[in-house]
């Protein structure tokens, strides 16, 4: 029997129609424009101007708090201009725009492919250059690495898990990598194994990848305490919280962190950027991008570097098909519409989903029907019809007291609904309005 | 770029179930029982059904429109669901007006009065039954006899069910066995070869509607198997302290209204409980109050009695069973 998290949980299909095709680097473009707050917590804050002469991998921004991370040029040419576009977030957020001019980068930085192996550094060294680095979860999540490698005090780490998950469906950026670049993918988790001092680590896949579990497996025999975990296709393994249930069998308390339970958990993507930024000096500025979507003419995995608007990855995809209605920043379950296509993109960014016409609207929402179907997939089990009512009738603390803020928003509960009822716009108004009470009980 | 792209929140994507195909299947699921009916009550069993199913629906079309002033909400199948519920839930041989009055109570006054499909608390093709079960005692207690009545309609030859046979037998001082000699043979009645309400009477035509709705995740198995193995445990306790006074279990399993109860009354979503936890509880109280009825109350079943009384706890249930939370909770300052 194939591990799984026992709650709730959907199957969307799968769509994952790029899964064949080898990364291809995106050409360099003219102009990047790259944002200095691509992370969670803090933007960067800038430190080139105007006229300034930069290589790729040189830092343009550094980091603007404890959580925070650095930003990293991610081509070689000249500072045009400091400006405020809108970015992934459909905000307008303060960008750095550098004019291109070939691909020189800094020296440091070893350009070769050769694996390195020996890990030299010790802990403290690897969260320095992680630090150094920008290095962000990939996974989507954006939340600055070197942060998540800090075991606070009290507590320890004894479980590192890698997250090979990838739910979502059509994406397979993450499956590309884990194929082309398994190597390096594990000599990151010793690195992350190293710095957290623990001495074991579980690489999670489900099973729709079997090329890649295959591969891993084979060479996990020669890393000293990694396993690969093959898991059951079910969204949303890549969860942290479920994919900590389904390879250790704990579940992180409600409102807690996966270190609660001893565990630390890493996307693939995140990995590899480890290794890089360790073994090889570079920095984070470029990822690895599925471009997909039902009629996409040419479904790509491209590599790309930070900054360059998301149009032009689209184009390389064989352009803006004809009956586009909605473009999606990540996948289809828990990815953000875009209302321009000339949003760069960033490190967050792990997908481009054009989704057609007829599948981009919303139906109207009916009366509930009590069905139950929302609640037997809740993975949080908590009562999605439930969170809804009392969200219309601004009911707040009682939403407190249903655990509302226990909600992931993997949106399965949204997927299931036969009435097409809004279920998660208002779950995710009713955790504004609960965090907002319980900051104010906080000051109090 | 002139096209202009949709902007919504996640997530994006859907699964294809609707209301009305949840309820086009249930109705699918009634298809093999409703053969049956037809088989051994022919003409008459197609009368009620056309009867209820056009005025629930007409009742539904009415009052949204002209009450309500809400666009009709008859297409998303519910109120042709509830007409065919209760049709099943009568004798065949039922006077037509008295069906349509029974679709009457349902539709304006068990659902519509509390607000419409998803808010009513009582399962209004029961409350239907039982306001004519109270109000025409006499004619919703004549049931048709099988195969006899098949051309028949309000002339047709009646004869009681099995088990009000088997309450009259037990009353009159009779002791099991000696009722059970008058009985078909319990694979005849399992068949569906007994007097009683149309579409109550095969049991093995309900449990292929259930396999379906199981398989086609209409609803889960925690209702209707629950409440049927709680019948059986507790009666077979019964049974085997005094087989004499008391049936044995297979016969109330197969006998009367159970079966449909448990499969497609106790089920109805909107008047059933919010989760796995609840639904268990509501389908033993279902099984323990049909039994006392059964065996030591004054009518001989009890099944309708059962789920309007658990109905009326469910919002009780809902409130105070939650699902088993994902992770413990971390009370505040720990
Ligand atoms: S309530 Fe939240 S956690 Fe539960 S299914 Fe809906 S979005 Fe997911
Ligand atoms: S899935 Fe939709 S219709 Fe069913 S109970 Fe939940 S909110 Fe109501």
């Amino acid at each position: 029997m194939l591990k799984t998290f026992p709650k709730g949980g959907v199957h969307p299909p799968e769509n994952k129609i790029s899964a064949d095709k080898a990364i291809v680097e995106l050409p360099l473009p003219k102009k990047v424009f790259i944002p200095i707050s691509q992370h969670i917590g803090a933007p960067a804050k800038i430190i080139v101007k105007r006229g300034d002469i930069v290589k790729v991998g040189q830092i343009i921004a550094s980091a603007g708090g404890y959580v925070s991370a650095n930003i990293h040029s991610s081509v070689s040419g000249k500072v045009a201009k400091l400006d405020k576009i809108f970015d992934t977030s459909g905000y307008r957020k303060d960008v750095v725009v550098i004019d291109v001019n070939g691909d020189e980068w800094l020296e440091s930085i070893d350009k070769t492919t050769t694996l390195i192996k020996d890990i030299s550094v010790d802990s403290e060294e690897i969260l320095k250059k992680i630090t150094e680095c920008g290095i962000v979860g990939l996974g989507g999540a954006t939340f600055p690495t070197h942060v998540k490698l800090k075991v606070p005090p009290k507590k320890i780490a004894t479980t590192l898990i890698i997250n090979g998950v990838e739910c979502e469906p059509y994406l397979t950026s993450d499956h590309r990598l884990m194929m082309e670049k398994s190597e390096e993918l594990m000599v990151g988790t010793q690195i992350l194994m190293k710095a957290l001092a623990v001495d074991i680590a579980y690489i999670g896949i489900e099973n729709n990848k079997l090329d890649a579990i295959q591969k891993l497996s084979e060479l996990a025999t020669q890393y000293k305490g990694i396993e690969v975990v093959p898991l059951k296709v079910k969204y949303p393994q890549g969860g942290e919280k479920q994919l900590i249930k389904a390879i250790i069998n704990r579940e992180v308390p409600s409102g807690g962190l996966p270190i609660d339970v001893g565990a630390v958990v890493h996307n693939v993507g995140t990995t590899v950027a480890v290794y890089e930024a360790v073994q090889k000096n570079k920095p984070l500025f470029e990822r690895i991008v599925t471009v997909t979507g039902k009629s996409v003419k040419e479904p790509q995995n491209l590599l790309v570097r930070i900054g360059i608007p998301v149009i032009q990855l689209i184009e390389a995809a064989g352009g803006l098909p004809e009956d586009t209605g909605k473009v999606i920043s990540g996948g289809p379950m828990m990815g953000k519409a875009l209302n321009s296509l000339d949003v760069p993109m960033a490190k967050g960014t792990s997908g481009i989903l054009i989704m057609p016409e007829d599948e981009s609207k919303r139906k109207d929402d009916k009366p509930c029907i009590r069905c139950t179907k929302c609640v037997s997939v809740c993975p949080m089990g908590l009562e999605p019809f439930l969170l809804m009512t009392l969200g219309e009738n601004q009911l707040w603390e009682r939403n407190e007291d249903e655990r509302i803020m226990d909600c992931i928003e993997c949106g399965s509960c949204v997927f299931v609904c036969p009435s097409d009822r809004a279920l998660l716009d208002y779950i995710r108004l009713g955790k504004n309005k609960v965090g907002q009470l319980i900051r104010e009980r906080k000051v109090n | 770029m002139s096209k202009l792209l949709t902007v919504a929140l996640s997530p994006h994507e859907k699964n294809k179930d609707s209301v009305s195909r949840l309820m086009y299947d249930v109705v699918i699921a009634l298809i093999p029982a409703f053969g049956v009916s037809l088989f051994f009550y022919g003409i008459g069993a197609l009368i009620i059904t056309l009867t209820a199913v056009l005025s629930a629906v007409i009742f539904e079309y009415l009052i949204t429109r002209y009450m309500l002033k809400k666009p009709a909400t008859i297409m998303d199948g519910s109120a042709a669901l509830t007409g065919l519920l209760i049709a099943f839930n009568v004798p065949s041989n039922l006077n037509p007006g008295f069906v349509i009055l029974g679709s009457f109570v349902a539709i304006a006054i068990a659902k519509m009065s509390f607000g419409g499909l998803g808010n009513n608390i009582f399962n209004p093709a029961l409350v239907a039954r039982v306001f004519l079960l109270i109000s025409f005692p006499v004619q919703m207690t004549s049931w048709p006899v099988p195969i006899e009545s098949r051309m028949k309609y309000l002339d047709a030859i009646t004869g009681p069910t099995a088990l009000g046979q088997l309450k009259e037998g037990i009353m009159g001082g009779n002791t099991v066995s000696g009722v059970m000699e008058k009985l078909p043979s319990q694979m005849e009645m399992f068949l569906g070869q007994m007097s009683g309400s149309m579409g109550e009477v095969s049991g093995a035509a309900l449990l292929i509607g259930l396999l379906y709705m199981l398989i086609r995740r209409v609803i889960t198995w925690h209702i209707p198997i629950t409440t049927l193995a709680t019948v059986f445990v507790i009666q077979g306790i019964l049974w085997l302290v005094s087989p004499e006074r008391f049936a044995d279990p297979v016969f109330h399993l197969i006998t009367g209204g159970l079966m449909l109860g448990a499969i497609f009354m106790a089920t109805d979503y909107v008047t059933s409980p919010m989760n796995k936890m609840g639904m268990i509880y509501f389908a033993i109280g279902i099984g323990v109050i049909t039994v006392v009825i059964r065996n030591f109350g004054a009518y001989p079943e009890g099944i309708s009695f059962a789920i309007l009384i658990m109905n009326s706890v469910v919002p009780i249930f809902n409130r105070y069973i939650k699902p088993k939370r994902f992770g413990e909770l971390i009370k505040d300052g720990k």
